[in-house]
């Protein structure tokens, strides 16, 4: 790690005229704070996972290209087809950690949202995008993060005014596609006014890129009687590292419904990491991983209870083929405060092969005395006694294995609310069950054209 | 004939539980096995639907000219065989309607039959909820999760209804249900007999062949079948319990050794 550190030191101080808003003296000096405690921390990754089980840092080189330039402008549709019909009204992409725009880096929209390039919100609405930038991360505690603050090239910035319900998902797209190895940081920046309710679907897909790594970050801050919904993508090129660190602070009586769905990474990391900062806030924060051959997926999650009468939910699935890696670290905190907390954690797993592996580690640390909290961890194959009752009435076994593991699986997605995009996703967790999803190539989400489904599940009716 | 066991051994972890058992079905035909808790009733069951935790070390059973045991589970379900489980088995998350459209079809699929459309299956499906007197809704109901004893035992049956089979045995499903559940359960079972099917009905007690009237009663002791009546050996056996049939076998059985 040593030599990787070197690197960063010395990019940083090659290309710090080069970044972006560099004209900016917050900016400047939002990057130089970052790049210290980078630097007096280091890249740390040891101590968040089993390393045995992790050998990411043999991974990371030190030998990352920055691309500091956009990509000239094409159409989304013309490099990437992923259309998820019926769900989002709007699709906004990164390529290679640039927004991708034809001359318009900000759209805003006529109920007062604004959604468009971080880099772009800088310039226009400065006081808005400093009043939370950075505000809530785990300053000095997580040297990637500060990684991902000194370099960011852009990210989606999203602001969504009190009273404003959004009727449709929106979707962001973080493509990677380079020759090069790319070190690439976004850094996403959501703000959800009051009595609001909003969904947005975010998809990370590297179309092919050779060993690139993504350092992203998102920061969502949620007001008073506000509900978002947060639903994560993941389908990466096998050689790809991608760390996702997603930071999320809520104000009273709001809803934060997360899903993070890994389908193919090679090395793909989710962390959430919710602060429930006031009462009667509420968060689930759910997770579903479908990995094989030598992928690796880590899951963190830390839920603070920094307020009383909060409640929060973590349901984390996998299913593990081939040689696959799964860590699951789920950890509670609830402050001396927040009495009246409930805060539940689940996390179960399917392994299919002896090779494959899955440490979970639930945390609970409580320092209220009246509060309900649970947690529970399970690791097993399919269940004998109900595949011989599935064939036993005419099923095969590779259909009866099928079933179960969509039913597993779909728990999961049960708590999408959003149907068109629940019923969509769960023909995704088919479509790789079966093997196929991870033949695409392109994004998962582009097979409603695809009509080829033998399998006998009729998901309308499930 | 449609079913025929010659001589069939079994064993689980050593242990013999069937020895040299015989049996032959014919289409149209009732059989009722009954016999003391542990005889080997249920390995029978078990070991036709093909469970593989059983050895069988000899012997051999026909299933319409074709050696059963050799074939998978699926197909000898697709073949038409079915059990009635004494223990039906919840699958959280597996819809009922997914489980049988999903069953269906594959049977279809392996009788080159074209598989049913969604109304075509919908309409059988409120066509045999109604042999076992289901009303609730299937659809979101996922498999016996959440169902009662006696709910459970109907879903089976329905479960017979749906798949038409050509040989049924049903392990204990009067077991565990109150009267009026043993009544629906026992009329869809009759309702579902006809000339083409034969029924083996697995069972402790007499008062579920008040209704399904048997063919052939048969006791099973010591792995083996020992006595073979009509349907008044039933109502003996309820009078008298089971003892002198184990007196009257246990004496035969010395005879035997003895001319041995």
């Amino acid at each position: 790690m040593e030599k990787f550190n070197a690197f960063i030191k010395n990019s940083f101080n090659k290309i710090r005229a080069s970044l972006p808003a560099n004209n900016n003296e917050k900016v400047n000096s939002f990057r130089q704070v970052a790049i210290e405690n980078f630097l007096k921390k280091g890249l740390l990754l040891g101590k968040l996972e089993n390393r045995d089980n992790f050998p990411i840092e043999k991974e990371i080189s030190d030998d990352y290209e920055f691309q500091l330039q956009p990509t000239p402008y094409q159409p989304l549709d013309s490099i990437f087809k992923c259309k998820i019909k019926g769900i989002a009204s709007n699709t906004f992409a990164f390529f290679n950690g640039w927004y991708l725009h034809s001359g318009n880096p900000i759209t805003i929209f006529p109920n007062g949202m604004i959604i468009g390039s971080l880099i772009a919100a800088i310039e226009c609405y400065p006081d808005l995008v400093f009043s939370r930038l950075g505000k809530h991360r785990l300053a000095g505690n997580n040297s990637l993060n500060a990684l991902n603050e000194a370099f960011f090239t852009d990210g989606i910035f999203i602001y969504i005014p009190d009273n404003v319900v959004v009727e449709h998902p929106m979707q962001v797209v973080n493509l990677i596609s380079s020759d090069q190895k790319l070190l690439v940081n976004n850094h996403n920046l959501i703000m959800v006014g009051k009595n609001s309710n909003f969904s947005l679907v975010y998809c990370n897909d590297s179309i092919h890129s050779e060993n690139s790594f993504a350092n992203n970050v998102t920061e969502i801050y949620i007001e008073e009687n506000t509900i978002v919904n947060f639903c994560k993508m993941e389908n990466k090129d096998a050689k790809s590292i991608m760390l996702e660190h997603v930071v999320v602070e809520q104000k009273s009586h709001s809803q934060f419904l997360s899903n993070a769905i890994t389908f193919n990474a090679g090395y793909v990391r989710n962390q959430f990491h919710v602060t429930l900062a006031e009462p009667f806030a509420e968060a689930r924060v759910n997770g579903l991983y479908l990995v094989d051959k030598k992928q690796v997926v880590d899951n963190h999650v830390f839920v603070n209870h920094a307020a009383p009468d909060c409640t929060s939910h973590q349901l984390y699935k996998g299913i593990l083929d081939d040689e696959a890696i799964a860590n699951f670290n789920g950890h509670i905190l609830v402050s001396q405060d927040a009495q009246k907390t409930a805060a539940f954690q689940t996390n179960r797993n399917i392994t299919l092969t002896d090779e494959a592996k899955i440490t979970t580690k639930p945390f609970l640390e409580i320092y209220a005395d009246d509060v309900q909290c649970s947690h529970g961890a399970t690791v097993g194959q399919l269940n004998d006694t109900e595949m011989f009752y599935l064939r036993s009435r005419g099923i095969c076994e590779r259909n009866a294995r099928m079933l179960l593991m969509y039913a597993f699986a779909v728990e999961v997605t049960s708590f999408i609310d959003i149907i068109n995009l629940r019923s969509r996703l769960n023909e995704m967790i088919q479509r790789r069950l079966k093997g196929e999803l991870s033949l695409c190539d392109q994004c998962f989400l582009n097979c409603s054209d695809r009509k080829n489904f033998s399998f006998e599940i009729d998901v309308s009716l499930l | 004939m449609l079913l025929k066991i010659e001589d069939l051994c079994v064993s689980i972890k050593g242990k013999e539980i069937l020895k040299e058992f015989n049996l032959e079905i014919n289409r149209g035909e009732v059989h009722a096995i009954m016999g003391p808790n542990g005889t080997g009733k249920s390995t029978l069951a078990s070991v036709i639907a093909g469970k593989d935790i059983y050895d069988v070390t000899s012997g051999k059973i026909i299933y319409k000219d074709r050696n059963l045991l050799e074939m998978s589970v699926e197909d000898r379900a697709r073949e038409g065989i079915f059990i009635g489980f004494q223990y039906p088995v919840e699958i959280p998350g597996v819809s009922m309607n997914t489980f049988m459209k999903t069953a269906i079809n594959e049977i279809r699929q392996y009788r080159h039959e074209e598989p049913l459309t969604a109304a075509q299956f919908l309409k059988l499906m409120e066509e045999k909820k109604k042999v076992v007197e289901l009303t609730a809704k299937l659809s979101n109901r996922s498999v016996n999760e959440g169902f009662s004893g006696g709910e459970k035992k109907k879903n089976e049956i329905f479960q017979m209804a749906m798949l038409n089979p050509e040989l049924s045995i049903l392990d204990e499903t009067d077991s565990g249900l109150d009267i009026d559940a043993l009544r629906v359960v026992a009329n869809g079972v009759t309702h579902l007999r006809s000339e083409n099917n034969a029924i083996v009905v697995i069972t402790h007690y007499q008062r579920l062949l008040d209704y399904i009237i048997p063919d052939k009663v048969h006791v099973l002791y010591d792995g083996k079948i020992v006595k073979t009546g009509n349907k008044e050996l039933a109502l003996e056996l309820e009078e008298k319990g089971y003892d002198w049939v184990k007196q009257e076998y246990e004496r035969k059985k010395e005879l035997q050794n003895g001319k041995i």
